[in-house]
């Protein structure tokens, strides 16, 4: 298994240091993925299992909030163009607004709570009590069988969970638009997706599954490198939450600003 | 008892497990310190030695799980910690590992739990042969009408044999039991000890067993090795080794016998 990855002396604070070992260590996690995922035997059931577990247990929490989302950023938003007299614009606002943003980071999220913090303890206590050792005497590859699967199968579900957010999200925008300004379906969806360009989903779906597979490194490793002990457990899916929300959004600082400049070159 | 132990054919022109001056530390704490056991074919081993003294960090290295700082295991003929990838599960196939903590796969089936090693492993192996398999593993430990439970609906003891069935069902040249009856009532040691007999005679394996116990170590072991500051103090005949004025033997006899 991969060696962790310690310093010595503090260069700035322990603090500081011990969350930038952290982000090597799993970045040094990722780059085990690439090498192992096209490598033989393949498990397709475990992959579909996981996608399975993931969407599944995801949904519920997410239509929710992803319904609120569209219908309170449609409130928020309307007074302030109400001043211009261009509430008819609310729907190609609200279409930029969620798809390139709120759809993928809501779920993300919610995703990195919800699905990374039940990797995280899964692994964590399997890893606590020699599940994943004995694997290992089984002649099974634990990195493969637990860690490839979970990644593979978060970076399927969660980008697909996010296009249900998005709509759902848009619907929620579209019950508050009909409501006040009885704009009909196909007017609202027509022009919500009229300013979107094909840029703008590619890099939305380009997003969405970096942040999944964030979620499911981050997961895989802080579940593998639990130390002994309940506490171990529990330690490894809080600290997976953490990571994985504060990877996810210094992701979409630089996503945003690499695809500003791609739009403007 | 003693006398059917004598009909066990210990072949001491075969060693099957090989270990020359074995070291190991993790960071400051120096574990093991210059280890050296043969185990020959047909054999059982007992190791005996206080909690903390490296006994599960010993056979964790026999498998690979740990890596020696200095030193040589051979295991049926292979240097151990030369082994990669393929060479490596090759040699794990062949031995039997019975976790301390069972390590039971708690998300599976008690049947789940046994199929999963044969399924990942052999392939071409149909439904009726890994059915056969599992009912044949559980039959030897005697928890054929467990086969639907969750390992977390199991009693310790119970976990135990389980995890015991799960090693056996590769049928293993070697076992290794880490501490087979810890936290275990008399009784059930009892049984636990006549299941390891059971095992070597009906499987043909060579096993290493390892226990802070002494009614364990003299119940299963042909020979028995005590573990004391990373070394091994004294390895022989449970008689020859107990029957001894060495101060650090007589407490650890005492110590047994007394609680
Ligand atoms: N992976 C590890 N990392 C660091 N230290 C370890 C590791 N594994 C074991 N140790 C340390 O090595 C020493 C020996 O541990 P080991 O588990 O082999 O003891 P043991 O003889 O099996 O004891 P017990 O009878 O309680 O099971 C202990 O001090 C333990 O803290
Ligand atoms: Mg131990």
């Amino acid at each position: 298994m991969l060696g962790k990855f310690a310093v010595k002396k503090y260069l700035f604070s322990k603090g500081i240091d011990e969350y930038l070992t952290d982000v090597y260590n799993a970045y040094r996690f990722a780059l085990q993925f690439f090498k192992e995922v096209f490598k033989p035997p393949f498990h397709f059931r475990e992959v579909i299992n996981q996608c399975y577990e993931i969407g599944l247990k995801s949904l519920p929490l997410i239509t929710l909030t992803g319904f609120i989302v569209g219908v309170v950023f449609t409130k928020q938003s309307r007074p302030s163009l109400e001043d211009f007299g261009a509430t008819s614009w609310l729907p190609s606002l609200m279409g930029i607004a969620i798809v390139k943003a709120l759809g993928p980071l809501v779920t993300a999220l919610i995703c990195a709570g919800k699905v990374g913090s039940g990797m995280g303890a899964e692994l964590g206590s399997m890893k606590v009590t020699e599940q994943i050792e004995a694997m290992e005497v089984s002649a099974i590859n634990p990195f493969k069988y637990l860690a490839v699967t979970r990644i593979v199968a978060a970076s399927i579900a969660i980008p697909l969970l996010s296009f249900y957010c998005s709509f759902i999200a848009l619907l929620g925008s579209f019950v508050n638009v009909h409501n006040l300004e009885a704009t009909s379906f196909v007017t609202f969806f027509h022009n919500g997706f009229a300013t979107i360009k094909f840029l703008d989903v590619f890099t939305s779906v380009f997003k969405s599954i970096v942040f999944a597979f964030t979620i499911g490194i981050i997961a895989c490793y802080k579940g593998f490198n639990a130390t002994r002990g309940t506490r171990g457990v529990g330690n490894a899916a809080n600290e997976t939450v953490v990571l994985a929300m504060f990877m996810i959004f210094i992701e979409e600082l630089v996503i945003v600003q690499v695809s500003n400049w791609i739009r403007y070159f | 008892m003693e006398e059917q132990k004598e009909k066990n054919i210990i072949n001491q022109d075969e060693k099957v497990i090989s270990i020359k001056g074995l070291y190991k530390s993790f960071e400051e704490l120096e574990v093991l310190k210059g280890i050296d056991l043969d185990v020959f074919k047909g054999e059982n081993v007992a190791v005996l030695g206080k909690s903390g003294s490296g006994k599960s960090v010993l056979i964790k290295i026999i498998v690979a799980l740990l890596k020696p700082d200095k030193g040589e295991v051979m295991v049926l003929g292979k240097q151990v910690n030369k082994l990669l990838g393929k060479e490596l599960d090759d040699l794990r196939l062949r031995i039997g590992f019975a976790f301390q903590s069972n390590a039971l796969y708690d998300s599976m089936s008690v049947r789940q739990n046994l199929e999963f090693p044969l399924t990942m492993n052999k392939k071409s192996l149909g439904k009726k042969e890994i059915q056969i398999a599992v009912e044949e593993a559980l039959d030897a430990v005697g928890l054929k009408d467990k086969i639907n439970e969750m390992p977390a609906e199991l009693s310790g003891g119970q976990r135990k044999r389980i995890g015991i069935a799960r090693a056996l069902i590769m049928k293993p040249e070697i076992m290794l039991y880490d501490e087979p009856t810890a936290g275990l009532d008399p009784v059930t040691c009892r049984e636990i000890n006549e299941l390891i007999d059971e095992v070597q005679k009906k499987y043909k394996t060579s096993s290493i067993i390892i226990t802070h116990d002494l009614t364990c170590a003299k119940a299963t072991g042909n020979r028995v090795a005590i573990l004391v500051d990373g070394k091994f103090l004294k390895v022989g005949k449970f008689n020859e080794v107990f029957d001894n004025d060495d101060k650090q033997i007589k407490d650890f006899y005492n110590y047994n016998f007394i609680h």
